[in-house]
């Protein structure tokens, strides 16, 4: 039904075979494909930049996620008798953003593993378009689950400069320093030279040297997060191509920013760095190109804006409250599942409901 | 110069090929054949038959009901057959006059101009109107008197001449404004007088500066018509949102302009309003835009209703190359036709003849979500889920969510990037509901 039909008329000479088809006759620029590879693109130069700073391991991680991914995708397709459509993009995305999500220190089959089960599930529910969890954040659950002390000790410091981005500590990431802070002030049995040097860390990582390294990408981290300069970068290339609205980013980092305040300080209500906890962690690769995946995020435009207020709250939650020094991917994971709720809660008020005269 | 516009929408590259084109008089065809349903509504009943002298201007269709429109020969000469023709709008068989010119080309005793005309009452205005057979020209073809005699309760307080022009590739109306200015201001006037309203805008896209001037250049005297550019955007032109952009009235679901106490013409209708009244020239001719990559040289031409769109091809350097699809109107709203062998009717204001190259066929693919359909939809409906909807057959949802609020603008059609046919959807669905409320009510 969806087909365009052919019909021809042999009594018309001069037109033997014309296209019958519903308008609109001309359609954007843009397909799907046009629109996934400029999310490559805007994701290549943190990839660049983590092959400078922790080696060439990244990127041989990064290609065998993608290779896994799309690879996983054809089979699939193949076995169910589908059109293999891995030449749409996604499938790239989806490898590049689970390499992107784990320590760069990881061994080579997890990512095959993370990446397979990413797909996979993708699959199962139907292929792209019907995916309700974003696919990379999913397969990183699966292997945070099954092997989360890869997950959470692989980390590799980068060349010139320590895991945490500061003197003080040298062994554990930025959000990790904070967590243990958080630790250390809460319980009564702390020793004061505890106390003293988890200050110490924590002065540090606020001063402008340690949040400059956040900026520019000198702090240990997953492959992709760490820049957020370059992540930043890319989304600019994303905006100015109208690849990705504002609505969902801003709102995310915005909640973040302000919770973050209030909560995130370890030493009481509204001493949390605002800077800190805006470009430490994952959340800068979240906002931008996880929570704005469009298949598994809000269609209204009120829904975006809940969608990223939503994802701010719960990373809030988890990184202040939770076990985990970091709650992005968990925090998207989990309002992917509300986004056909919110849909349905903020379809925009149709043209024509207005009442005004003038 | 501030420009007006609606929420919603989207910018498809323009193709203005013949916006520099004079408006190009072609001699009067052999041959027309002029069906009898040229408008929204009823179609009109055959006065003549087969052997009639005829003239141009020569009733040959009486309107049948308040909704329709009288048709009238375009040539003179005699009826050929009163037989049946494939109708560009519906690609169907309908009833039709074939007239076979005399060459003579001469009008009919009935019409005879005035200079008087500014006198005539209000409901005088209106019977011309309906005698001269003027449906809306700017596609829809609605009969223009009904639209003149709104109901006494919902008194029209704003008038707006619609010369948007958003399609892409059409330029009559442009062209109209640039050389027909005046009259155009006439008609307009003649619209006000008959609904006795005072207030009147001309919406006119910002990419039509040369229009925007030529109004602008008649003294305030003369013309009770403000100027109101308009951002150039795709449908500006249609009457909700030129309404919007304007005077910031929303028309009411399932409403009419003059529910909200607003007409819009076509800046054609106004100028075709001029002519029968002024010159009592009923509408046998309209301005087509024949354009499109297969056409040898694209123009701007006045052709009598009934010409086959083969001849309009011919006036315009032929086809170049093979063409592969033949669109009436614009390539946003317009229809596809079979062949060349139907004819110019009254709502015919373009014609596109594209090449293999440029009538591409698209593959659909899944709906990715990205809501760039949502976005740009400016009825603010959500096209993916009615679409979805329609396509399952969940007619109810689908009239819930909005369905018959969708103006088939082909917006989302032409965003989706994963090419979804939203707007064959949303046609369809509605197609079907109509159906089952027929079917209902008939049971
Ligand atoms: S849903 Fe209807 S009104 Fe909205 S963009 Fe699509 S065709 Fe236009
Ligand atoms: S534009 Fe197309 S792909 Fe995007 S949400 Fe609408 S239907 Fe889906």
């Amino acid at each position: 039904m969806n087909k365009e039909t052919e019909k021809s008329t042999s009594t018309v000479e001069a037109a033997p075979k014309l296209l019958l088809s519903v308008s609109p006759h001309i359609r954007s620029q843009t397909d799907v494909q046009v629109v996934m590879y400029w999310v490559v693109v805007a994701l290549v130069p943190a990839m660049i930049w983590s092959v400078y700073v922790f080696g060439i391991r990244t990127l041989w991680l990064t290609l065998t996620s993608i290779l896994t991914a799309v690879l996983v995708e054809a089979l699939f397709q193949k076995v169910r008798g589908r059109p293999i459509t891995v030449y749409d993009g996604s499938a790239i995305i989806t490898g590049i953003l689970l390499a992107y999500n784990v320590p760069p220190g990881v061994p080579y089959w997890l990512v095959v593993v993370g990446s397979a089960s990413a797909i996979g599930v993708k699959q199962i529910f139907g292929g792209l378009g019907y995916n309700i969890w974003n696919p990379a954040l999913l397969g990183r659950a699966v292997i945070m689950a099954s092997w989360p002390v890869h997950m959470t000790t692989k980390w590799l410091a980068p060349k010139f400069g320590t895991l945490s981005g500061i003197d003080a500590v040298s062994s554990a990431t930025p959000l990790s320093v904070l967590k243990e802070a958080h630790r250390v002030f809460a319980d009564p049995t702390s020793l004061p030279q505890q106390i003293a040097q988890v200050k110490l860390g924590v002065s540090q990582l606020y001063s402008s040297q340690g949040l400059a390294n956040l900026f520019w990408g000198n702090v240990g981290g997953c492959i992709g997060e760490v820049s957020v300069a370059l992540l930043l970068l890319g989304a600019i290339l994303l905006f100015a191509k109208k690849i990705i609205d504002w609505r969902i980013p801003i709102t995310y980092v915005g909640t973040v920013a302000v919770l973050g305040w209030i909560f995130g300080g370890a030493k009481g209500f509204f001493t949390g760095n605002v800077l800190f906890q805006v470009m430490a962690g994952g959340l800068i690769l979240g906002a931008f190109y996880m929570a704005t995946d469009m298949v598994t995020s809000p269609v209204t435009r009120r829904g975006r804006l809940f969608f990223g207020v939503g994802c701010g709250i719960i990373t809030v939650i988890i990184r202040a409250f939770g076990g985990y020094p970091e709650g992005v991917s968990y925090s998207i994971l989990l309002m992917n599942a509300t986004t056909p709720l919110i849909d349905h809660w903020t379809s925009p008020k149709k043209f024509g409901s207005a009442k005004q005269r003038n | 110069m501030r420009k007006r516009t609606f929420s919603g929408g989207t910018h498809p590259p323009e193709c203005k090929y013949t916006e520099n084109k004079k408006i190009e008089v072609l001699p009067p065809p052999d041959l027309v054949t002029i069906p009898l349903h040229q408008h929204t509504g009823a179609p009109s009943e055959p006065l003549v038959k087969k052997g009639d002298p005829v003239k141009v201007g020569t009733k040959i269709g009486e309107a049948r009901g308040f909704i329709s429109a009288t048709i009238h020969s375009s040539i003179s000469g005699k009826v050929k057959e009163v037989g049946e023709c494939i109708h560009p709008v519906t690609g169907a068989y309908a009833q039709a006059v074939i007239i076979e010119g005399d060459g003579e080309d001469a009008w009919d005793e009935s019409v005879k101009s005035t200079d008087s005309y500014r006198d005539h009452e209000p409901q005088q205005l209106v019977e011309m109107v309906k005698e001269a057979g003027i449906v809306g020209l700017g596609g829809a073809a609605f009969p223009t008197h009904v639209k003149l005699s709104p109901p006494k309760e919902k008194p029209i307080d704003t008038c707006i001449l619609n010369g948007a022009e958003c399609e892409p590739y059409l330029t009559s109306d442009h062209r109209l404004m640039l050389e027909r200015t005046k009259d155009i201001v006439e008609g307009g006037k003649l619209i006000l007088k008959a609904l006795g309203c005072k207030r009147g805008f001309i919406g006119i896209e910002a990419n039509k500066p040369d229009a925007v001037s030529a109004f602008e250049s008649i003294p305030k005297s003369e013309n009770p018509f403000e100027v109101a550019p308009l951002e150039v955007k795709y449908p500006q032109g249609q009457e909700h949102y030129i309404i919007d952009a304007i005077v910031h009235r929303e028309i009411p679901s399932g409403g009419l302009p003059m529910d909200i106490g607003v007409l819009v013409q076509n800046v054609g209708t106004a100028l075709a309003i001029f002519e029968a009244i002024r010159f009592g020239r009923p509408l046998i001719q309209r301005v087509v835009t024949v354009t499109g990559s297969a056409i040898g040289e694209p123009k701007n031409v006045l052709a009598r209703i009934g010409t086959p769109f083969s001849t309009l091809f011919e006036a315009c350097g032929g086809l170049k190359t093979v063409p592969r699809k033949i669109i009436m109107g614009g390539p946003m709203m317009g229809i596809a036709v079979f062949t060349d062998q139907v004819p110019v009717v009254k709502g015919t204001s373009g014609i596109v003849v594209l090449d293999e190259k440029d009538a591409k066929q698209f593959v659909e693919e899944p709906c990715i979500r990205c809501a760039r359909c949502v976005d740009a939809c400016p009825m603010k409906l959500l096209p993916t889920t009615i679409g979805d909807f329609a396509r399952l057959g969940m007619l109810e949802d689908a009239e819930r969510t909005g369905i018959m609020d969708c103006k088939e603008c082909g917006t989302c059609s032409y965003v989706c990037p994963s090419r979804r046919n939203l707007v064959h959807y949303m046609k369809s669905g509605k197609a079907r509901i109509f159906e089952e409320r027929r079917k209902k009510k008939s049971a």
